[in-house]
């Protein structure tokens, strides 16, 4: 990939999320450990902070897709949150629509944020296949 | 799209890299541009003619004159 200013900001803030993400987990983990009952303001900060660091990385792509000024690197990844969005969106509702009906056990929601980062590697392997090695 | 930009790289005898550096792209770009795997916006493709000093018809194939 390119390694223009966009890329490197957006690689920048993608390991910063990424790493306080592993360390907000650790600990709402750990304090829900000691806390299993918690319903206090820290509770609900030691709930949301690990899901606001994956909103981050969220926010990091689309801010990437705005300010890459290769239109090529850009379309590429358009391309890969294109593919990551369908799997997700389409995952979600597959698997709402089974557990309504009790034929699929729960899952949290913020696994088909996991099966969207997923998504992006697919559609990196979907732009390799349909564009070349260089994609 | 068709295009004669490898071509006209090799008459300079520029690399891939030097053309994307003097276009402010990647190089990935030229080459994906050059295998016409990516058609180019309309202001990159006026940035590769006017850079060859061409019109924009003698660096792209129009699609529909092939046949």
């Amino acid at each position: 990939m390119t390694s223009s200013r966009a890329r490197r900001r957006y690689s920048m803030a993608v390991l910063g999320c990424s790493a306080g993400y592993a360390g907000a987990l650790f600990g709402a983990t750990s304090y829900f450990k000691n806390h299993p009952d918690g319903r206090s303001l820290v509770a609900y900060i030691a709930a949301i902070v690990p899901a606001l660091l994956i909103i981050g990385i969220f926010v990091a792509i689309g801010r990437y897709l705005v300010e890459e000024r290769d239109e090529f690197v850009r379309m590429l990844m358009i391309r890969q949150t294109l593919v990551a969005s369908g799997l997700a969106l389409s995952l979600a509702t597959l698997w709402g629509f089974l557990e309504s009906f009790r034929l699929a056990p729960h899952v949290d929601a913020y696994w088909f944020a996991i099966v969207w980062f997923g998504g992006l590697g697919l559609g990196a392997c979907i732009n390799r296949f349909t564009l070349g090695r260089e994609a | 799209m068709n295009n004669r930009l490898r071509a006209l790289r090799a008459e300079r005898m520029w690399s891939q890299q030097h053309l994307a550096d003097q276009l402010d792209v990647s190089r990935q770009s030229v080459n994906a541009i050059e295998t016409g795997r990516y058609d180019p916006s309309l202001p990159l493709a006026f940035r590769i003619a006017e850079l060859f000093d061409l019109a924009i018809e003698d660096v792209f194939v129009s699609p529909s004159l092939v046949a």
